[in-house]
């Protein structure tokens, strides 16, 4: 039996096909993968993602401790509720997360990490805490959800406290609140509007079934990685890891280089690596042949190299294969891929595929 | 639970095979199959003429998650792939018994058929693997 989120038993009612996620039992789908895609694309759907952690540091000395921690500089969080992504590199400049960091006040940042990482994570961050007498508190006692598209912001809000549901309409992309137990953000994984609530575990199943009530369609991992692929999100262990660095993980416009004296770990290795110039790049793939990218499929770019796709799958909103390839960094637009014993043609492109509902890709 | 309609024949692998008045043998997935690999986005089922052996890889089923091979149970000459599954994969999940067949195979040997799993046996193999 793996981990199980406080809405376990509500996904094994609603029918959820579970499954192991990285030790967590999670729902997949709860009938068709495709159809939860296209609510949140069209309307408004949600995800239990109760199994990532949320993290809270506090004290004086916070904010000096995670411009030493991360590779992008939370010295621009200024105002109270803003949120930035980041990577949390080793000092050889391997990713060992990716996160989002909120600022919350003078002394108090809260971090939200990925499930499968939590222990090496927390373990990293309490290392480095110490020195700057930085309290670690890893909040086993939230739960979260996801709610996302275009209608989910209006539609969650009816279904939630008038008084949060008011002041959180007010937020702007990429701000979160605090409001007595509960944290709302308008964040994401999935290209489209919304809101990631965080809200402690006993009142998860009430909220998710006022939330499936006001309309927001229940939605699984498939769909979620589907929605993020499309929207040309990296997934930490598909599209990078701790052997592969942010500059050939299409993430080196999370690396805040300036002010020059702020040293990240991990700045030493990437520098170095910068002036010597990556090896590599991710890129985005499209196939228009009957064919679906997979992780680990072969890539020969003629005349150039060799690469790896890290994430495929078919796109319900552009109906053809998509994927994040890792490729020889003198790639053009084109390559080809191994797929099922035959080589197959890839558009080279720049991600995102999709944002708002939208194709951001000529097809 | 899944359906599994006990006038079929089955293998191991998740395919059914029913066989027709005419002789031949039409064959699809299990509704298990078809739930686990979730949405399906492509089918490749092989052209008419084509001569195939039992066991042999003749068409594959791509979902969302991942692609499939669907195995031959018999020997002999495929007389259709089912060509609706080219514009609409999903009928192999709305319908796996019905509209969602793959193909039809006129069969060499009808002991191979004979020698499939029945409804029971096929239950029992699903039992096993889920445990």
């Amino acid at each position: 039996m793996g981990l199980r989120t406080p809405l376990y038993d509500t996904h094994v009612a609603a029918g959820a096909r579970m499954v192991d996620f990285g030790g967590w039992d999670l729902p997949v789908n709860y009938g068709s993968q495709i159809e939860e895609h296209h609510a949140v694309r069209r309307d408004a759907g949600m995800f239990d993602v109760s199994h990532m952690c949320v993290v809270d540091l506090r004290g004086p000395r916070v904010r000096e401790f995670l411009r030493r921690l991360l590779a992008n500089d939370v010295a621009k969080l200024t105002q109270s509720g803003k949120a930035l992504y980041s990577c949390m590199l080793r000092e050889q400049g391997g990713v060992i997360d990716d996160l989002i960091v909120y600022f919350m006040d003078d002394e108090w940042f809260r971090m939200v990490v990925n499930a499968g990482t939590r222990d090496k994570d927390l373990e990293w961050i309490r290392i480095h805490a110490g020195g700057y007498q930085v309290s670690v508190e890893p909040r086993f006692d939230l739960a979260m959800i996801a709610v996302q598209g275009p209608h989910a912001r209006q539609k969650a809000a009816q279904a939630i406290d008038p008084a949060i549901a008011a002041r959180a309409l007010e937020l702007g992309a990429f701000f979160g609140l605090a409001a007595d137990h509960w944290f709302v953000a308008r964040t994401g994984y999935s290209g489209e509007d919304g809101w990631e609530i965080m809200l402690p575990a006993h009142e998860a199943p009430e909220f998710w079934q006022r939330f499936n009530a006001a309309g927001i369609a229940h939605c699984g991992l498939g769909a979620r990685d589907t929605l993020r692929l499309e929207a040309g999100m990296n997934l930490y262990g598909n599209d990078m890891d701790e052997s592969t660095s942010p500059l050939v993980s299409g993430l080196g416009w999370t690396l805040a280089w300036e002010p020059q004296d702020r040293d990240f770990i991990g700045r030493a290795a990437l520098a170095a690596q910068q002036a010597s110039g990556a090896t590599h790049k991710l890129v985005g793939l499209i196939v228009e042949e009957r064919a679906v990218l997979r992780p680990h499929q072969k890539i020969i770019v003629p005349a150039v190299g060799e690469g790896e796709v890290t994430s495929g799958t078919f796109s319900p909103t552009l109906e053809r294969s998509i994927g994040l390839a890792r490729v020889p960094a003198q790639t053009g637009d084109h390559c080809e891929v191994e797929i099922r014993g035959r080589l197959i043609g890839a558009r080279v492109v720049r991600p995102p595929f999709v944002r708002n509902g939208k194709a951001t890709i000529a097809l | 639970m899944s359906n599994v309609p006990a006038d079929l024949r089955y293998l191991k692998s998740h395919e059914w095979a029913r066989l027709e008045a005419d002789g031949t043998i039409t064959i699809g997935i299990s509704d298990h199959a078809q739930q686990a690999l979730g949405d399906l986005v492509f089918v490749e089922a092989p052209e008419a003429g084509r001569r195939v052996r039992a066991g042999e890889a003749c068409a594959v089923v791509e979902s969302v998650k991942a692609a499939s091979d669907i195995y031959s149970p018999v020997s002999g000459e495929v007389v259709a792939g089912n060509a609706d599954l080219g514009g609409q994969p999903e009928l192999v999940n709305s319908d796996p018994y019905g509209a969602g067949w793959i193909m039809r195979i006129r069969p060499e040997d009808k002991t191979q058929f004979a020698a499939m799993l029945d409804a029971r046996a096929y239950q029992a193999a699903l039992a096993a693997e889920t445990h």
